[in-house]
């Protein structure tokens, strides 16, 4: 058996057995609580921001989800660890295009790094918000969001 | 298959592989592998029977009901009031008319809360729920309650997931005007004792309604023995097609309550002033009802029947016997429902896999399996779990079936472990 399809990568199945910077921010500068209210999944983002510099210092995250949504988390928190906010803003913007179908990493310029390897969430579209709620949440917490966000 | 010494094949009286080739779905390949549909809990394949039926009514004697004074419509209505009768004589209800048409359960449980509960229930009343309900079982009496200042009791579960009886007898009093229980939880499959909780109830003085929308695909129902008030059903699990279902009443409640959904051809008599309100059950069947769909309905009860209640509960008890035993030696999972009464339901969870996960890696494998809180979050919180992956069975599958389902999620766990 081969499970040759682009949903359950080794990168993914690694990332969701040892996460990346899963763990609270003590004195965070931004946080925010995330739902994925259909399948319970439920997360909370934490953000560490030079605000003079506009830079992300630290982020992280901690909640229970399934695989992919916990490896999306913790890909996330590595990848836009040190970039600025309008860095994190294009990123989140082409993320949750390339997610949805809308943008295409193979064709069009990009800058998504090895995030790029989400693209095949495309082809399941029950699980795209599984990938996406982490993104959202980090936007809500970039947005000062005090209420819960959720992905329907 | 099952070996020869625990006797499991030998107990069903039904040849599953013609039952299969009734049913042109099932001859499926997905992803490249043989369909295994085991999310009937959900919703159920139809037979070859019912889609021509469909097919047939549309075709060539399709027509409104209750209103056309041609053919076409005294024709429709006719095969309309058959169906209703079909429905009744499947639920063992005395009278055809005592059957009322809606979308499916969930609308079937409005309708009540709607009808009776804002009638009958005060400020102060008590309605007494289960913690294994659907949500469309829970949601429509927390609205009722709130709106009435009534109060939401919830009869406890045991680690098993059974209702704990005694407890339910301390909860009933005479401020108690309704218990609304499944007979079957979708979430863990527990077969209530209804009619013990319908004997109970009454004493009380309350009404009961029973959610039938696990039961009634699986197993015998008598609403005259149960003696329940109200008993629902989804079409749409019993191998008809979605967008139909209803419920039993007894025709005494029925009389007391009010119209549900008002307009055309629920009436008497209607002017500008005053509305008066036909019998049941046109009062609770308010414009075209589905018409087609009550036809398909109809066939899918003469198949189910010809079947035999008997015979499906019993090979499907063996298939959740044989399911059981296969999962419960695979380390790492975990069995939440293992009460003695059970329908074919299986709710596991893995240590290493959520239940999205595994619904997903089944899939490749051609297995179509329920990952969620099936529309029961009280349940999935009294067992501590954000999720289950559900396994539900019917009388179409098979033992190789389980054993490919078993042979799946060992994969999963290597996978992900």
């Amino acid at each position: 058996m081969s499970y040759d399809n682009e949903l359950y990568q080794q990168v993914i199945l690694d990332h969701n057995r040892n996460p990346k910077n899963f763990r609270e921010i003590k004195n965070a500068t931004h946080h925010c609580h995330g739902i994925n209210p259909l399948c319970g999944d439920d997360m909370t983002v934490y953000m560490d921001v030079d605000s003079e510099q506009g830079v992300i210092r630290d982020i992280s995250f901690v909640g229970t989800g399934c695989a992919i949504s916990k490896a999306s988390s913790s890909l996330m928190t590595a990848y836009l660890k040190g970039k600025t906010l309008d860095e994190t803003r294009v990123i989140f913007d082409e993320f949750h295009k390339m997610v949805l179908g809308e943008m295409d990493p193979e064709k069009q310029e990009h800058h998504l790094g090895k995030l790029k390897l989400f693209r095949g969430i495309r082809e399941y579209p029950s699980r795209t918000k599984c990938a996406s709620l982490a993104w959202h949440t980090m936007i809500g917490a970039l947005d000062k969001k005090t209420e819960e966000i959720s992905t329907e | 298959m099952p070996d020869s010494n625990t006797g499991l094949a030998a107990k069903s009286a039904l040849d599953i592989e013609k039952i299969r080739r009734d049913f042109p779905v099932l001859s499926q390949a997905v992803h490249g592998n043989p369909l295994v549909y085991l999310d009937n809990a959900a919703t159920t394949q139809k037979p070859q029977c019912v889609i021509e039926r469909v097919r047939e009514f549309d075709a060539e004697q399709y027509g409104t009901v209750r209103r056309g004074s041609y053919k076409m419509s005294e024709q429709a209505t006719l095969l309309y009031e058959e169906a209703r009768q079909k429905v009744a004589d499947f639920f063992g209800a005395p009278d055809r008319k005592e059957i009322v048409f809606t979308s499916g359960t969930t609308q079937a449980i409005n309708l009540v809360a709607y009808s009776y509960g804002r009638k009958f229930v005060k400020s102060g009343d008590e309605i007494i729920i289960s913690n294994i309900e659907h949500h469309a079982n829970t949601v429509p009496w927390q609205v009722l309650c709130e709106e009435k200042g009534a109060r939401l009791r919830v009869i406890p579960v045991n680690d098993d997931g059974e209702l704990v009886m005694e407890e339910y007898e301390k909860l009933l009093n005479e401020k108690t005007r309704l218990v609304a229980v499944n007979h079957v939880s979708n979430a863990l499959g527990t077969i209530n004792p209804v009619k013990e909780i319908t004997r109970l109830g009454h004493s009380a003085g309350a009404k009961v309604l029973i959610d039938g929308a696990q039961s009634s695909p699986h197993m015998k129902i008598d609403v005259k023995d149960l003696d329940c008030d109200f008993y629902t059903f989804s079409g749409h699990k019993m191998y008809a097609p979605s967008g139909i279902g209803g419920l039993y009443g007894k025709m005494d409640v029925w009389e007391s309550m009010g119209p549900y959904v008002t307009g055309g051809d629920m009436i008497l008599q209607v002017t500008l002033e005053k509305t008066t309100y036909a019998k049941p059950p046109a009062r609770f069947e308010a414009g075209t009802p589905p018409i087609t769909q009550v036809i398909g309905l109809g066939a899918a009860i003469d198949y189910i029947t010809e079947i035999g209640l008997d015979n499906i509960f019993e090979y499907e008890a063996s298939l959740l016997e044989y399911g059981t035993r296969l999962l419960r030696e695979i380390d790492g999972l975990r069995i939440i429902g293992n009460a003695r009464e059970k329908a074919s339901i299986i709710s596991f969870v893995l240590d290493s896999a959520h239940p999205h996960d595994v619904g997903s890696m089944l899939d490749q494998d051609g297995i179509a399996v329920r990952g969620g809180h099936h529309c029961a979050q009280p349940t999935m919180i009294r067992f501590g779990v954000p999720a289950t992956t559900r396994a539900s069975m019917a009388f179409y599958n098979k033992y190789e079936e389980l054993d490919a389902l078993a042979e799946s999620i060992r994969k999963v766990i290597k996978l992900f472990s």
